[in-house]
């Protein structure tokens, strides 16, 4: 009874943990999709939306007003990296796009250690209560909201890819750039519609995890090789890829940090990296890449 | 068949000094089949790649319809109404057939992103508009039972015919095809010569790079004969076939065919 519980309290924890990863893997994979590059400046996303949001949150007292438009502020600042930074590239190709995002993110810490200062910030959960006790394990109420918001933003990311026409042409454009431009795909724009989508994931991640955790200038490169290790696990590009990694690479943390030592919380992400990079360099889901000579 | 719907003017392209197409002109006219032979490496891709807009020429203009358009992305191209296919077949292969028609004729489509992730009601008619119009579209070409599989695990023959059917949703005006009976045994490619020779008296204009030289000599209003990227000869299928220039591209320095 007492491990069983335990474990289900575990299970939430790996879960909410999870979202969040899952969250910064999506904007790998998304972007990954577009450009075929990694970008780097994912993890400074992550920070940015929790450090708005607190920002907003102290001249506003509305958690809710203060998150949408930290989301929203991120997003036009993943839409302008994209202008400033990649748009410009003559000849983009993978290794510089990221090289490139590097920079972009080394230089986006500065940015926010500037402007937004060196402490820790945070704000309240977003429910009164912060615990619920059930069936004899207790849950903090804000991971409830992180798996009910990050859930909600993956289906509306479904629909969209799915469903939609631009969604469509997104998919089509990271297929194939030649054939969908000559459709009439503007393949710039779902690049740069591939950013606004990264930046947003990686802020509503922020947002949602900052009750918890705090946030902090310097957390963007830990949240990023989180995320990093989230979409090599699952699959790189694929979009449910970063579902099923980013969930197996919490549940990994919340047990290990249990039952081995929290110690090795961040050397679990790690560890799982390498034995992904040695024996299925392709993730989960993501196929092989097929070079032709 | 009298206005000139694409024009191509001393147009130049090299590659680190090679010349890859030299100081040519020709036209299309509206509503006739035009084909480009010559032997490989003759240029003929490259001038695919410029009138789509994947190469930038070196020196030259393009014109469609008296609007310049070389120097303009590929999109916009595509929105003025040139469309493609590709010579090794460039279908989006994990997206189902439909899918592709639909993102082919997405031009045609209305909603905006916004709507596209609130999921509204605009999207949702547009969607059905374009799905609609795509599943015509593979009625035509006899894929409609085949619309909701993976556009990759189609024959090839499919493939070919779905990138055709893909490149006609957009309702172009120009449609350049590179080698649409490359690979395909006789059979099929007299299908393929079908579906562009009906396509041509439905009106429309096709530029046509082809190596099946029976499919060319059949559907070919005019032919346009390349050399080392430049012109050798021009004219209808009998004039170029005698043309003594051609036989000795095409054969070498052999007097006889």
């Amino acid at each position: 009874m007492q491990t069983g519980s335990a474990a289900l309290q575990l299970l939430v924890a790996g879960i909410g943990t999870g979202s969040i990863y899952a969250l910064i893997a999506l904007g790998f994979n998304v972007v990954f999709k577009s450009t075929g590059a990694m970008n780097f400046a994912q993890g400074e996303w992550v920070v940015m939306g929790g450090m708005i949001s607190a920002l907003l949150f102290a001249s506003f007292s509305n958690i809710g007003i203060a998150c949408v438009a930290a989301v929203l502020i991120v997003m036009m600042v993943g839409i302008l990296s994209e202008r400033l930074v990649i748009w410009p590239l003559r000849r983009p190709n993978t290794l510089l796009i990221t090289l490139v995002s590097i920079g972009l993110a080394i230089f986006t810490r500065s940015l926010v250690m500037m402007i937004l200062g060196k402490k820790p910030v945070g704000y309240p959960a977003f429910s009164q209560t912060a615990t619920l006790t059930v069936g004899g394990i207790t849950i903090q109420t804000q991971t409830l909201w992180i798996i009910g918001l990050t859930l909600a933003f993956l289906v509306i990311m479904h629909f969209f890819f799915e469903r939609s026409i631009i969604g469509k042409a997104l998919r089509a454009a990271a297929a194939d750039r030649d054939a969908a431009a000559i459709v009439g795909v503007k393949v710039e724009t779902t690049v740069m519609l591939s950013f606004a989508i990264a930046a947003f994931a990686g802020a509503l991640a922020g947002a949602i995890i900052t009750p918890l955790t705090l946030s902090s200038y310097d957390q963007g490169a830990m949240f990023g090789f989180k995320g990093f290790s989230a979409a090599m696990l699952g699959g790189v590009g694929s979009l449910p890829g970063a579902v099923i990694g980013g969930l197996a690479l919490g549940l990994l943390e919340a047990f290990g940090s249990f039952y081995i030592s929290s110690d090795f919380k961040d050397a679990i992400a790690f560890a799982v990296l390498l034995l992904i990079l040695f024996v299925r360099p392709s993730g989960f889901l993501g196929r092989a890449d097929v070079v032709k000579v | 068949m009298s206005g000139k719907l694409l024009r191509v003017e001393a147009l130049n392209c090299y590659f680190f000094g090679l010349r890859a197409v030299a100081d040519l002109s020709f036209e299309v006219k509206t509503g006739e089949i035009k084909a480009v032979i010559g032997p490989n490496g003759a240029g003929k891709s490259t001038l695919f790649n410029m009138i789509a807009g994947v190469t930038r020429p070196t020196s030259g203009t393009i014109w469609l319809d008296d609007e310049r358009i070389d120097g303009m992305p590929t999109h916009q191209r595509a929105e003025r109404g040139i469309a493609r296919t590709f010579q090794n077949l460039q279908i989006f292969r994990e997206m189902t057939v439909l899918e592709n028609v639909m993102v082919g004729r997405h031009l045609r489509g209305k909603a905006g992103v916004l709507s596209a992730l609130l999921h509204g009601p605009t999207l949702r008619a547009d969607e059905r508009a374009l799905a609609d119009a795509a599943m015509a579209q593979l009625e035509r070409f006899d894929l409609a039972g085949k619309a909701h599989m993976l556009a990759g695990s189609l024959s090839f023959g499919q493939m070919k015919v779905l990138e055709l059917a893909r490149a006609l949703a957009g309702e172009p005006r120009l449609l350049l095809l590179d080698e649409p009976a490359a690979g395909l045994p006789q059979a099929e490619a007299e299908h393929v010569g079908e579906i562009i020779s009906s396509l041509n008296r439905d009106g429309m204009t096709v530029l046509l790079v082809e190596h099946n030289m029976r499919m060319v000599m059949s559907l070919s209003h005019d032919i346009l004969v390349l050399n080392n990227g430049m012109r050798i000869a021009e004219g209808t299928a009998d004039e170029v076939r005698r043309h003594p220039d051609v036989l000795s591209a095409y054969l070498g320095e052999s007097e006889d065919a």
